[in-house]
């Protein structure tokens, strides 16, 4: 397995050795090591099935939800285990976006972005409330098109601007890292290519590991790329190596499209 | 050549099926619009004949004053009057113990609900759904039997409104328990992942983000358990008995609407005081499912 050559200090997630099992025996990600960059955007991609959302999901430990899966291995987030950190912390440094916009629907737009406050019980008072709403929903660029109905339902907004929401709602609660599984698939071109942008330039506050199935999407704004398959990580490298010349012939057969 | 007959046979046959499957929907829609009226029948009649029969009864003393004695009534029907005094006593007592009800197979009926539908393939939770399953089937005569053994006879020493709320609890419950387990299924799982990405306690998802979600599901699951319950005949007269006074007392006999129905039934100079009770009675129920018909329809935009 290739390996990117990350200085230590530069990585923020240190991934170890990671296996994930949903029953018993059954890996659906096998011994996963990796060092993800601070401050850039990494891809994630593979063959549909091949553990790039399990991947994802064992680093917040969204896994613990289910007690049927068998999570392995270690994580470290700036050098510290995450399995010996509280779910609250691990998980307000570690942001994650889903696939499908999911608001929290019975909330208003402005709540949505504060959601990770109130949810935690954590007291903000009025001017540190619109602090963050404005802050947040500026930075994915939604305020200018929401800040007049702040007080309605996020699920009357566009799939598009839900998306966005989503984010902004990881990002309210200032992460470090911020995982996204193909936060694109359910959107139209132009929504995509605003969340595109939008990532691109998210990048510089903030860690993004991306999750996509689109290959031209992870070309176009991910600066390293993971190739995943059979739950292995196959090859790990800059983005632009990894297309050009891909060192795995199992790399090189996904990218010229001969499985997808 | 011999495609193009081929062609022309299956034009002529698909004409013919064409007309024939015309007559056939006519049948059919015919069979269904019989079907549909002898269904809805019923209830029109059932209406029609409580508001022939009720109407007169109904004024406003109907509504504020407690059951007449049999010789009032016997004097009215004799002189030809509508019978004096209400039914006052049944509404307090109808009220009384359904609300006491409400309070134990809400907040239990809920959490049970929130239970199976966390645990859905743990045995633990698997048994406790079949036991909720055959509660649901007991008979309600049954329940107030239940009831007379445990409250009348050893916590309120004879007929209670407690002993009645009793049993329209055990009714109550796993009409609770499963409404909020599907209710709960139909909440799709990203949005209570979502709260967990955030880091959200168990009990704060539960409070602030499944419950919301699912609201209008359990309001509409306790209001039709409530419409279920509060016609039960049955386990009230082995458990409130009845009353001829408005009693608030949960520690005494209490009169509940369909009791009312079943005494004046019972007495040949009240008869005239059915038709205007359980005219009340239905429209109450009829009331409550139109409520949660209408939270159901607007659930769905
Ligand atoms: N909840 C689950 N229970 C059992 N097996 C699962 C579960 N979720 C995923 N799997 C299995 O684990 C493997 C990896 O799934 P995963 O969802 O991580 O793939 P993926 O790379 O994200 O695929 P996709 O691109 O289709 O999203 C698959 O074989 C899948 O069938
Ligand atoms: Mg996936």
């Amino acid at each position: 397995m290739s390996e990117i050559n990350v200085n230590i200090k530069d990585a923020v997630l240190e991934i170890n050795n990671v296996s994930v099992a949903y029953n018993k025996g059954n890996y659906a990600v096998t011994n996963v090591s990796a060092a993800i960059k601070r401050n850039k955007v990494t891809a994630i991609m593979g063959p549909s099935g091949c553990g790039k959302s399990t991947l994802l999901r064992a680093i917040n430990r969204m896994h613990d939800l289910y007690p049927n899966i068998i999570t392995e291995g270690q994580v470290l987030l700036n050098g510290k285990d995450t399995n010996k950190m509280s779910t609250i912390m691990l998980r307000r440094k570690i942001g994650m976006v889903f696939q499908r916009p999911n608001p929290f629907p019975t909330m208003s737009i402005a709540d949505n972005v504060i959601a990770g406050y109130n949810l935690n019980g954590i007291s903000l008072n009025k001017t540190e409330k619109e602090e963050i709403i404005e802050k947040s929903l500026q930075d994915v660029a939604l305020w200018n098109e929401v800040k007049d109905s702040l007080n309605q339902k996020g699920t009357f907004l566009s799939g598009g601007q839900q998306q966005r929401l989503c984010i902004a709602r990881a990002l309210a609660f200032q992460p470090e890292v911020i995982l996204l599984d193909e936060p694109t698939s359910a959107l139209d071109p132009i929504s995509t290519k605003k969340v595109e942008e939008l990532l691109m330039e998210l990048k510089e506050k903030y860690t993004i590991l991306l999750v996509t199935h689109n290959m031209s999407q992870a070309a176009r704004i991910s600066d390293n790329s993971m190739f995943m398959y059979l739950g292995e990580l196959v090859e790990y490298g800059k983005t632009k190596e990894m297309f050009i010349n891909p060192k795995d012939k199992r790399t090189d057969e996904y990218l010229t499209g001969k499985f997808s | 050549m011999k495609m193009i007959s081929i062609l022309k046979k299956t034009d002529a046959q698909v004409e013919r099926k064409w007309d024939a499957r015309f007559i056939k929907d006519k049948i059919f829609t015919g069979f269904i619009i019989i079907f549909s009226l002898i269904t809805i029948s019923p209830i029109v009649l059932i209406i029609s004949k409580l508001i022939s029969k009720g109407y007169k009864q109904l004024n406003w003393s109907f509504f504020t004053e407690t059951t007449p004695n049999t010789y009032q009534a016997m004097l009215a029907v004799n002189l030809g009057e509508i019978i004096p005094g209400g039914v006052l006593n049944g509404i307090t007592g109808t009220i009384l113990m359904v609300l006491i009800a409400s309070i134990m197979a809400i907040p239990i009926g809920i959490m049970v609900g929130i239970f199976l539908y966390e645990n859905q393939t743990k045995k633990y939770a698997v048994i406790v759904k079949d036991i909720t399953d055959i509660l649901q089937g007991v008979p309600s005569i049954v329940l107030g039997l239940i009831s007379y053994f445990w409250v009348v006879k050893y916590i309120t020493n004879g007929f209670s409104a407690l002993a009645g709320s009793f049993a329209l609890f055990i009714m109550m419950l796993p009409l609770i328990i499963r409404s909020t387990e599907e209710t709960f299924k139909m909440i799709p799982v990203s949005i209570k992942e979502a709260g967990f990405a955030l880091g959200a306690p168990y009990h704060k998802i539960i409070l602030k983000v499944m419950i919301p979600s699912g609201l209008s599901g359990l309001i509409t699951g306790i209001l039709l358990a409530i419409s279920r319950v509060v016609g039960e005949t049955a386990p009230l007269m082995l458990t409130a008995l009845g009353s001829m006074v408005v009693n608030l007392n949960i520690e005494k006999p209490t009169s509940a609407l369909p009791l009312l129905i079943w005494e004046f039934y019972n007495d040949p100079n009240m008869v005239d005081l059915i038709w205007a009770t359980s005219l009340l009675l239905m429209m109450l129920v009829l009331g409550l499912n139109l409520i949660s018909k209408y939270i159901i329809s607007k659930r769905n935009l």
